[in-house]
């Protein structure tokens, strides 16, 4: 049916969901419902359709990558880092991701009222610090202050261009049966460092956030003409998500060994206490690549030479193309089907 | 990790496996009371490791699957209040009442807070008297009590703006009521470890005698749901009928009995309405005499209703062992995690979750094992 503006009705169903919930924005499966049925539905454009981290375009003769996120982390200040190295790792991951050189940021504050004016020098100091490390520079931004109440203390958006200096097509629908996939350390990190410090989940430990620029990995491995199949940093909705959206839209089977997966042994602990799976647990410094089974070897030396904090492994590769499955194998060697995260991960009763 | 490590040890699950298949001969069903143990055998793929005779039935050990509709929607009513902070454990806040859900109120604008204590819903009562502070006393004798300190810290601190709106429930009259069902298939039970924990498993021996029944008290990880398995076909095969204790590291006879005074002091045994099952005499805690005061729904006035359940769903079947997620039509099409049916889908522990979390959707169905000669 269709409105005076020529509009179709909403494309979500009142039947389904009335208002906007959390779970619409923790990077499961209801986000993906929202996204594609509200905005790619109303922007229609081809380079959203694809799903991926960035969009890839060609506006003159050089290739470059174009991403943009906001960052709403709570509390602002976390074991590992900050929401300022967020709002600067996570685009710059969101670019490398794409197979991009990082080369400029756009950052915009929304600003609470009473705000500590030396907490958002902290901020901009550790954004400072970590676009240089990334090697990508701030080049432009906006401010705004809104009422009390109004944001919670800092939001940050921030918007990377890159240049794409290689021929290859990187992203789901380039893997084929057979590629290894390799993560470049354990998981749950970020995840883990910020419920610590959350109001009210009082538990103490010494797990910092993982948050780490990846962009120097990824384009090691292109220099060394290693042929990158897919890339994709894990962020909200884990390890398990990430892999989710790969398979469905290559409709690959992706086969995974549970005990080939990293966790540390403290991030465990935190998730069996809390009732959580790892696999479901928010990343800040983490990424899967496919690569054919040949280049695993050399992968691995060049990733794990970039993050010295931690080592990465083979989880898994890519199985046959039929019914779109993330399979793991169990202990006990049954397989059982990874999904999506379902809706926020909630605490268990007991 | 200690303590975890040892009981996910794929050479020794292999093992037990290797002596079911060695000791099982007949056609058994085998529950797992709670809601924790169908994750785990779900998630490791127990099931799909037995022999053929051996069938493992999903039982009701799970808080938020049982927890009535009625109740439900009288903690949407609370938390709809303007000067209500309502507090509840994480998994109640996706569970459908007759409209909507607690996460839907929370959008709405109502102060729905999730909380990992009870006691936490004390410290926000503390913080803000000028606000009425419910929380939502769910659970099994594993939550019951810390509900019960809650009430006790309550009491003592002489707070006025605190109440607790209580569906707390007991084990053994639900398998006691599965146990008269003349429907019943189950042979045998893995009673709930962490339960145990707190109530010991004297109780469990009465229903092993009565109702001649080999009962299991079982941990929750491969390894040990696996020997608690194996045990309980060890008596199946051998014709006895006796409660065992597999999780011994952390279950003793009497329990916790500190835990157990402290609930009988606050908690009177009520009957109470399950999800699936209807009334079960003598099955849930309701604060006693002493500690009315802080029964929220005596305080807010609530009133007795009735509401519908799903015509569609067949989860009352699921939490008594007679079907199986996979039996049902309307699983995985117009029921699912975002959108269900009934409560076995929207907790983490409910077994139609956990089947399609963990299981292809196109997988054949289940058939039930016949059941032994008992």
């Amino acid at each position: 049916m269709k409105r005076d503006s020529g509009w179709p009705e909403c494309p979500i169903p009142k039947s389904d969901c009335e208002n906007i919930l959390l779970a619409h924005g923790s990077g499961g499966r209801m986000m993906h419902q929202l996204i594609d049925r509200i905005f790619v539905e109303a922007f229609g454009t081809a380079e959203l359709r694809e799903a991926h981290d960035g969009a890839v375009l060609q506006p003159g003769s050089k290739r470059i990558a174009f991403t943009t996120d906001s960052y709403v982390v709570d509390p602002i200040f976390f074991p590992g880092g900050d929401i300022g190295t967020l709002a600067v790792n996570g685009t710059v991951n969101d670019l490398a991701m794409c197979g991009a050189r990082p080369m400029y940021l756009s950052t915009g504050f929304i600003i609470e009222e009473g705000l500590a004016v030396e907490d958002l020098w902290r901020v901009a100091k550790s954004m400072r610090d970590s676009a240089d490390s990334a090697g990508i520079r701030i080049v432009t931004g906006d401010t705004k202050v809104v009422e009390r109440g109004k944001c919670d203390k800092l939001f940050i958006n921030s918007a990377g261009v890159g240049v794409v200096e290689h021929d290859l097509d990187i992203g789901p629908s380039s893997i084929r049966t057979g590629d290894k996939i390799i993560i470049n350390g354990d998981i749950g990190r970020h995840g883990i460092a910020v419920m610590s410090e959350r109001e009210g989940l009082s538990f103490q430990s010494d797990i910092e956030s993982d948050c780490a620029p990846l962009a120097k990995a990824v384009l090691r491995m292109l220099d060394a003409g290693i042929e990158v199949h897919c890339l994709r940093d894990l962020t909200r909705g884990g390890l398990a998500t990430s892999l989710v959206e790969i398979s469905q839209t290559s409709g690959y089977n992706l086969r995974l060994n549970e005990s080939s997966i990293p966790v540390r042994d403290d991030v465990r602990g935190a998730c069996e206490f809390l009732g959580l799976d790892p696999m479901y647990v928010a990343n800040e410094g983490r990424f899967v690549t496919f690569v054919p089974g040949d280049n695993s070897d050399e992968a691995m030396e060049i990733i794990n030479s970039e993050s010295p904090d931690t080592s990465s492994s083979v989880i898994g590769s890519v199985g046959e193309k039929s019914g779109a499955l993330v399979l793991i194998q169990s202990i006990i060697g049954a397989e059982r089907i990874v999904e999506m995260l379902s809706g926020e991960q909630l605490p268990r009763i007991c | 990790m200690k303590f975890i490590d040892e009981y996910r040890d794929p050479d020794l699950a292999r093992k037990y496996v290797r002596e079911i298949e060695r000791v099982a001969k007949g056609s058994w069903n085998i529950m797992e009371v709670c809601g924790g143990q169908t994750h785990a055998i779900v998630r490791y793929g127990i099931d799909s490791a037995l022999p053929r005779g051996v069938t493992l039935l999903h039982g009701p050990g799970c808080p938020v699957c049982v927890t009535p509709v009625e109740t439900i929607d009288k903690a949407l009513e609370l938390a709809s209040h303007d000067n209500v902070t309502f507090c509840s454990f994480g998994d109640m806040l996706r569970v459908p009442g007759s409209t909507k859900d607690l996460l839907s109120v929370r959008a709405e604008g109502g102060d729905v807070r999730i909380v990992y204590s009870p006691l936490d819903s004390l410290k926000i009562a503390r913080e803000n008297p000028d606000r009425e502070v419910v929380f939502f006393g769910i659970g099994f004798e594993t939550t019951a009590p810390t509900t019960a300190m809650t009430v006790l810290q309550a009491k003592r601190f002489g707070l006025s703006n605190f109440s607790v709106l209580t569906a707390l429930v007991l084990i053994p009259p639900a398998i006691e009521s599965i146990l008269d069902s003349p429907l019943t298939r189950v042979n045998a039970f893995l009673a709930p470890g962490h339960v145990c924990t707190v109530t010991g498993f004297r109780e469990y021996e009465r229903l092993s005698e009565k109702y001649g029944v080999p009962i299991v008290v079982t941990g929750f990880e491969a390894v040990d749901l696996l020997q608690g398995i194996l045990m309980s076909l060890r008596q199946l095969e051998n014709s006895e009928a006796r409660t065992e204790n597999q999780y011994g590291r952390a279950v003793q006879i009497d329990g916790n009995t500190a835990a157990r005074k402290l609930m009988d002091d606050v908690f009177e045994v009520i009957d109470r309405k399950w999800r699936g099952f209807g009334t079960i005499p003598s099955s849930g805690y309701g604060l006693s005499g002493d500690y009315s005061e802080f029964d929220a729904e005596k305080r807010f006035g609530l009133t007795d209703r009735v509401a519908e359940e799903s015509t569609e769903c067949i989860s009352a079947q699921i939490l008594q062992g007679i079907k199986k997620p996979s039996d049902c039509p309307a699983f995985g099409v117009t029921c699912t995690p975002e959108k269900p049916l009934g409560a076995t889908m929207v907790s983490n522990e409910g077994a139609c979750n956990a089947y399609y979390r963990y299981r292809s959707r196109a997988k054949s169905k289940s058939t039930l094992g016949k059941g032994g000669e008992k």
